[in-house]
């Protein structure tokens, strides 16, 4: 069947796999849906990136995961990726959960922090409400194909007033290629609530050999007055596809921010938005990335402006080497209304090959006149004078290039609000650049 | 061993244009050179052909230092050689911090094994900064991004002070200073005298060998050094400035390949 070629899945398969996991009725019929709009809808078409050239339907077959009774039993991937001392941890292997720990602590506030499949399950009512809804399921093939396949996951729901101090903290690791692969992360924050929350999207070198997708959506609710952080590491191997959807809906002055560290070895598609809705709402959104080999990213941060005196800002960093090459777009967008909106975003590529490729779409569509907003944009390689100025202190060429290339991510690493995540990244980046 | 610095036949091109046609100097260790002369003249090209600067290229000569041809080095090993240039336009560079580029830079000239503490660079660092009247608050600003003409003088001699070189290039560190900043600059230097340090200062005006005495004077024209004498020579040029030199030697055009 040629179907079968663009699209792995279909209705029957989905509603079978969810009667299966004992999914409630409204969820098996999203993914009977889902799976029939997937059929139908196209790939989405980021802008100078052919994913249809990407091995998109490597989605693999569900993997029924098996738990493990303590750490120490995770792969070394995954244990050199938690931080210290966490009480609040989720894992989830290849198509489901393996890990799942929670201080009793935040549960006895009414926090709920769980896996999505079981939070569809416990908390119906609740995940139904949101589910899907920052995130439209027939938006295209993507999202369509996502709905019918996801698995495992992340569900938090912070109450009003209560404060989550500590992160909450999530891995996602793939240890087999054939294994469907596609967490959905949701997050309710309500009225004047704070959390802060990190994850870790990785592969098992060698295990995770052969082609396979990772398509994830993040949906995030923020209500009147509420303050989510979320940090977002991706270090997926080479022969890995990482399709990431992430949005953010924020209501009266509610604060958004995203941490994304885009560090794969493969193909990369990175969307990032925030819909500033309500009055006051404020969003801020840095991505860093390092491309290697002849990887290709695309990268897309958004803000869209609806709530009045909204302010928005985005940066995003990227470091290109070998062939590897980076499209990242920034839109900005000012719905008419949207009074005292300001938007700024900054996107910078720095090139250390002369094959590797950089290109920066700022894009600023403004349809209100009482606003501000800015955008910068440069694409460049390591500026020869810089390195002779380091050099002519006795610095090796070598330490000259990587001090300008750390000193080019600075801004965003440095900024990093929760220490062991930038500990995270700075490791990972180090792998990655000297790699 | 008493630094020795000697530069022979030392020619250097930029995008093929010669612009140095045959310099010679030799500096002690303990001895003041101050290079004079006009612009256009090629003073500053020979400081960034001495340094290993990527746009210029040395086509014939030698500069021995202690008996090692600098020349054959890379710009890096030129510096842990002992060869140090306080440029005239020091690079800005977003992201590295001042002390964790004067940290790598110490520990580079220190070498592997016997790098210094967190602790005692801080307190280096920061006694040098006071004797240099600069804010604390520079240490950790990213590497002279945002710094005024007169701070990136006064890092470029900070930076001198801690790496602790056998021979020092002044390009043209007066230009930009006002009064103040003049002096503060000159008492770094002069501190740093040694018998085991020489030091090369390139300047346009005479005001700044007020402050620094130099043994020697050198003026450059037409890309050699055409006329060589004590401190007496700067007083002159800065009375009479560089007609009397010209007509001395029967030059018209002073410069070096200008267009």
């Amino acid at each position: 069947m040629s179907t079968q070629l663009t699209t792995p899945t279909n209705r029957q398969a989905a509603e079978a796999l969810a009667r299966s996991k004992g999914e409630p009725n409204w969820l098996v019929e999203l993914r009977g849906e889902s799976a029939d709009l997937a059929g139908t809808l196209g790939w989405p078409k980021p802008e100078k990136v052919r994913i249809e050239r990407w091995n998109l339907t490597a989605v693999g077959s569900y993997e029924q995961p098996t738990a493990v009774s303590g750490i120490n039993e995770l792969p070394e991937v995954v244990r050199e990726l938690i931080t210290e001392g966490t009480e609040n941890l989720l894992v989830q292997r290849n198509s489901g959960i393996v890990w799942n720990q929670f201080s009793s602590d935040y549960a006895s506030k009414g926090v709920i922090f769980t896996d999505l499949e079981t939070a569809c399950k416990e908390h119906g009512d609740l995940v139904q409400k949101y589910l899907f809804q920052a995130v439209a399921k027939d938006e295209d093939k993507l999202t369509a194909l996502q709905a019918a396949l996801w698995n495992g996951g992340v569900f938090i729901y912070v109450p009003k007033n209560v404060e989550v101090e500590l992160p909450l903290q999530a891995i996602f690791y793939n240890d087999q290629a054939e294994a469907t692969f596609a967490p959905h992360i949701l997050i309710v924050a309500d009225s004047n609530s704070r959390v802060t929350y990190v994850d870790c999207v990785v592969s098992e070198p060698g295990a995770a050999s052969a082609p396979f997708v990772h398509p994830s959506i993040v949906e995030v609710f923020v209500k009147p007055g509420a303050h989510v952080r979320f940090s977002s590491i991706h270090h997926i191997g080479e022969t890995g596809v990482d399709m990431s959807i992430r949005r953010s809906v924020i209501e009266n002055d509610g604060r958004m921010e995203w941490i994304i560290g885009d560090l794969n070895d493969g193909n990369t598609l990175s969307d990032t938005k925030s819909i500033l809705k309500g009055t006051g709402s404020t969003s801020d959104a840095k991505v860093i990335s390092v491309g290697k080999n002849a990887q290709q990213n695309s990268l897309t941060t958004q803000a869209v402006h609806f709530g009045k005196s909204s302010d928005s800002n985005m940066v995003t960093r990227a470091v290109m080497k070998d062939s590897a090459s980076a499209i990242i777009n920034g839109i900005t967008k000012i719905e008419k209304g949207a009074t005292k909106a300001n938007g700024v975003q900054t996107e910078k590529v720095l090139m250390l090959s002369p094959k590797a490729r950089g290109d920066a779409n700022p894009i600023l569509l403004i349809d209100e006149d009482d606003v501000t907003a800015g955008h910068a944009a440069s694409v460049g390689q390591v500026n020869p004078e810089q390195v002779y100025y380091l050099m002519s202190r006795g610095i090796s060429k070598q330490d000259a290039e990587r001090l300008i290339i750390y000193g080019f991510l600075a801004p965003v690493v440095s900024e990093i609000p929760v220490e062991a995540v930038r500990g995270q990244l700075q490791r990972l980046l180090e792998r990655k650049l000297e790699g | 061993m008493a630094t020795h610095f000697v530069i022979e036949g030392l020619k250097a091109a930029i995008e093929g244009k010669e612009i140095l046609k045959g310099i010679n100097l030799e500096i002690k260790g303990g001895e003041i050179h101050a290079i004079m002369g006009p612009n256009g003249t090629g003073k500053s090209t020979l400081a960034s052909a001495l340094m290993g600067h990527p746009k210029y290229e040395v086509t014939e000569g030698t500069a021995l230092l202690d008996g090692e041809d600098i020349l054959e080095m890379g710009v890096d090993e030129r510096a842990l050689a002992g060869l140090f240039l306080a440029m005239q336009y020091p690079s800005e560079i977003p992201g590295v911090t001042n002390s964790d580029f004067l940290r790598s830079a110490l520990n580079a000239r220190l070498g592997e094994g016997n790098e210094i503490s967190l602790i005692k660079f801080i307190r280096k660092m920061e006694s040098k900064m006071k004797e240099l009247e600069m804010n604390p608050e520079f240490a950790h600003r990213y590497l002279n991004e945002g710094f005024s003409g007169g701070e990136k003088k006064r890092n470029e001699i900070l930076q001198m002070m801690l790496l602790d070189p056998k021979i020092v290039v002044l390009d043209e560190i007066d230009s930009g200073l006002d009064i103040d900043a003049l002096r503060i600059v000159s008492q770094g230097v002069n501190a740093m005298r040694s018998e085991d340090r020489g030091f090369l200062i390139i300047t346009h005006y005479q005001r700044l060998l007020n402050y620094i005495t130099p043994d020697f004077v050198h003026v450059m024209m037409q890309g050699r050094i055409v006329k060589s004498g004590g401190p007496e020579l700067a007083e002159r040029l800065e009375n009479e400035g560089y007609d009397w030199v010209k007509e001395e030697l029967g030059i018209v055009d002073e410069t070096v390949g200008q267009a």
